[in-house]
């Protein structure tokens, strides 16, 4: 019943959505003038990156808060320590993953100065470099993660802090996230450069620090 | 009728199949699945109802690109939960309401 009831109801929004989506008038406002307009100021000559870096700095800057948030919520939770034995993995696997993954991170740094001028940037790169983690982790080359050590915390934080403190040093100027055009490239690099760095272990973070530990305390 | 309009239409489509999902679905599994599903069928919304007239927004774009990025974190946390609940209760449902 309940199942009918849903799909019934499931079926009839999709529908009136479509019905509205087919009829919808020309939006009013249009960004794309203004995101053209000021892209030689913004530092970077792709819209998306300077969209996301210079003219809407704002929402990456909390971005990469939440993402830091999730992983303090998985911390807080606890971890529990089962032990379990995964397959041990096959030789050959372990050596392509030994070639795969220096291959991955000097993409991830293709794709973090690549973003300036085509489709790119931090967030890709970030996910490149967590996936190389990962395939090191499920070909056994790389322990899951216990407690985060000092130096890990830094490592997940640093590109929040440098994003938050170049915000801040910005405040001295004007307001805050307002770059200078003349050094808006570099500061877009320099936040770019961290983001992919805290954000490639973050994302691995997610992932290491959940699954269980071959052989843990 | 545009790849952009046909986009926006595949994912309202998605949309509402995520959403019957999470309310039809036991699972805790199958569920987050189902809200990932509805959160990329809005995306698709987005992205394909900024570029129906066959030219594309970035702002749009980069929104997604930050929802994307936000959507897998909150699967992440989903998940630590719901192994968090497994270890807890050794089951993958939520408990029934008294009162349903």
């Amino acid at each position: 019943m309940k199942r009918l009831v849903v799909i019934a109801a499931a079926l009839a929004f999709s529908l009136a959505l479509i019905a509205t989506l087919l009829e919808l008038p020309a939006a009013t406002i249009d960004l794309r003038p203004a995101v053209a307009e000021n892209l030689a100021a913004s530092g970077v000559a792709h819209p998306v990156t300077a969209v996301l870096l210079n003219y809407r700095g704002y929402d990456t800057l909390l971005e990469i808060a939440v993402l830091l948030l999730a992983l303090f919520g998985i911390l807080a939770l606890g971890l529990e320590r089962q032990v379990c034995t995964l397959r041990a993995a096959e030789r050959p696997l372990q050596l392509l993953a030994r070639l795969a993954s220096p291959l991955m991170v000097v993409v991830a740094v293709y794709l973090l100065w690549a973003g300036a001028w085509r489709p790119g940037g931090a967030f890709q790169a970030g996910a490149v470099l967590a996936a190389a983690a990962v395939l090191l982790h499920l070909t056994e080359l790389l322990p899951g993660w216990l407690q985060p050590s000092a130096r890990l915390r830094w490592g997940l934080a640093g590109g929040f802090l440098l994003f938050l403190g170049v915000a801040t040093a910005m405040l001295a100027r004007g307001a805050l996230l307002e770059y200078p055009p003349a050094h808006a490239g570099a500061l877009i690099l320099l936040i770019e450069a961290g983001l992919t760095f805290s954000l490639g272990l973050i994302l691995a973070g997610l992932f290491l620090f959940m699954t269980c530990d071959e052989g843990g305390d | 009728m545009t790849s952009g309009l046909l986009f926006a239409i595949v994912g309202v489509l998605l949309f509402t199949m995520g959403g019957a999902g999470v309310l039809l679905l036991d699972h805790l599994l199958r569920r987050i699945l189902a809200f990932n599903l509805m959160g990329s069928g809005a995306f698709l919304v987005l992205v394909g109802l900024a570029q129906r007239h066959d030219v594309a927004d970035p702002v749009p774009q980069a929104m997604v690109l930050t929802g994307i990025v936000v959507a897998v974190a909150a699967t992440a946390l989903a998940l630590a939960l719901a192994r968090r609940l497994h270890a807890l209760t050794g089951r993958m449902e939520l408990p029934e309401a008294d009162d349903d």
